[in-house]
């Protein structure tokens, strides 16, 4: 049984239908990455699975239970960590503090602390006692993982992390993913970087219009695939 | 004559204006609610100390043991049940709805309790003085301004020491990120107004032995209030106590020049802090 799976996940704001029945699964350790291009419903998706948008129950399950009705604090209790597009730090608080709510509302322990995410980051050990929003975009970044790390999350959603950062801001970034995983979470990371997300992860999703249009391993599909699943046939 | 002793008077009095605006500062600073029923609310906690004080023949200092957590439950429901319901982008359903609670809290107060002017009572403490070298200071109203410190100091802790605080400003910050930590914002919300009517039954304590009060007196509360709030800067508990200090050091000033003038000099005070600095003297929050 897969750990979290979407089934038929639809999404809509008011009139406009951004997903059309998303069909997804992620199993325990696995990382999966979902490509498309703006607008697709990459972060519609993640903000389904987080419940920031609640749907029907049976949209989305985790560990064979429906949550796709719950609210976003129930969702992060039961262990899915969203990193949110845009890192979205809290700017009232210290780049310590931005770590610390992390864990507010799941405290189960586990190789996630301060001391460890400082230990991954050394950087952020240095500003600790600055307010989040002072950090450069990429220690920002490093800042929304391990806030998203402290509840030792099961999945760690990741909605982004390298929009707006140069490339090699970016491979410090993702170079803290094996150890990520090596913790047990299971990873779902969106991407436009197709590059990035074939590199790291073990499936591939790409979304069109709020459909998926192509599923397999990075070494099954093509770029012609991908390219055709990104923009649409070819005029 | 304007001396040290109207100064003193004036700091002194300037505590309970802060106590007034304590309550209204923490639920704006969470939550961007500007809550019109504030002075009501203190004069609901005024009759509620008046109620256990002769229900239970207790003194006021004893019965605010009883009223707080009633307040705070009262306040708890209050934003959980209504105006948890009207939060959002748009700013005005809060203030109507808020402003609706005032008309329907005086008249429930009238209704219950007449027009007549009560006051709590305080023993000989109300008498009290100690001579402090410059001015004789009556010892409530220095109670008064130690109980503005004091409430003041506990926020400050309440909100930078300790997780709840840390969720205070997170949700402030962004409630839809916040939730993403875990943090409920509506119960956070509540808590906080819950919070704020603690403040709100301090304050009523002291405004209840200082004077008479009546159903009707609400609104010129919430006025000094805001002043305070408005004058110390948005989001600053020290700027509200410093705001309150300005007010009251303004009113006892102009009294002393000419009794009509009291009310008048703190609203002329208010208008010139705004004149020059316009987000007022300590501004944190940002919008």
């Amino acid at each position: 049984m897969a750990q979290l799976e979407t089934r038929g996940l639809t999404a809509r704001y008011g009139d406009f239908q951004a997903l059309f029945g998303i069909d997804l699964t992620l199993d325990e350790g696995e990382t999966i990455a979902i490509i498309g291009a703006n607008g697709a419903g990459k972060t519609t998706l993640l903000r389904s699975i987080a419940g920031v948008l609640r749907q029907d129950p049976g949209m989305v399950r985790f560990d064979g239970q429906d949550i796709g009705h719950l609210p976003a604090d129930e969702i992060m209790a039961r262990g899915i960590a969203m990193v949110p597009e845009g890192r979205k730090l809290f700017p009232s608080l210290s780049v310590e503090e931005n770590l610390l709510i992390g864990a507010y509302g799941r405290k189960v322990g586990g190789a996630w602390t301060p001391d460890a995410i400082y230990d991954l980051f050394p950087i952020l050990k240095e500003r600790r006692n600055n307010p989040g929003t002072a950090l450069s975009g990429g220690q920002q970044q490093m800042v929304a993982i391990g806030r998203a790390l402290m509840s030792n999350p099961r999945v760690l959603l990741c909605d982004e992390i390298s929009l707006g950062l140069a490339p090699v801001v970016i491979r410090d970034i993702y170079a803290a993913l094996p150890r990520i995983r090596e913790s047990g979470a299971s990873v779902v990371v969106v991407e436009q970087d197709i590059g990035t997300a074939l590199k790291v992860a073990g499936r591939v999703y790409c979304i069109m219009e709020g459909r998926v249009t192509l599923e397999g391993t990075p070494d099954t599909v093509s770029r012609d695939d991908i390219h055709r699943a990104y923009f649409g046939a070819a005029a | 004559m304007i001396g040290a002793d109207t100064i003193i008077q004036g700091v002194l009095l300037g505590g309970l204006y802060a106590l007034f605006a304590a309550g209204l500062s923490l639920v704006f600073g969470i939550m961007r609610l500007v809550n019109l029923a504030h002075g009501d609310l203190i004069v609901l906690a005024a009759y509620l100390l008046l109620v256990v004080t002769t229900a239970l023949g207790l003194g006021p200092f004893v019965a605010l043991l009883v009223a707080a957590p009633a307040m705070f439950v009262i306040g708890w429901t209050l934003q959980r049940v209504v105006l948890n319901r009207v939060l959002g982008p748009d700013i005005l359903p809060p203030l109507l709805v808020t402003f609706g609670l005032s008309v329907v809290l005086q008249n429930a107060l009238l209704e219950g309790f007449t027009n007549d002017s009560r006051r709590l009572r305080a023993g000989p403490l109300e008498t009290a003085s100690v001579d402090l070298g410059v001015a004789m200071v009556g010892v409530m109203p220095l109670m008064t301004f130690a109980s503005a410190v004091a409430v003041i100091l506990a926020l400050q802790w309440l909100f930078y020491r300790t997780e709840l605080g840390r969720a205070f400003r997170a949700t402030s910050d962004d409630p839809v990120t916040a939730s993403l930590m875990g943090v409920k914002p509506a119960s956070i919300f509540a808590t906080a107004t819950g919070i704020a009517m603690l403040v709100v039954t301090i304050a009523a304590l002291f405004l209840g032995t200082r004077a008479n009060f009546d159903p009707t007196i609400g609104p010129a509360r919430l006025i000094y209030a805001f002043q305070a709030v408005i004058i110390g800067g948005l989001g600053s508990l020290w700027g509200t106590l410093a705001g309150g200090v300005i007010i009251g050091v303004a009113q006892t000033v102009g009294a002393a020049i000419n009794p009509e003038w009291q009310i008048l000099a703190g609203h002329i005070a208010f208008l010139a802090v705004l004149l020059i600095r316009p987000r007022g003297l300590f501004p944190r929050a940002v919008d």
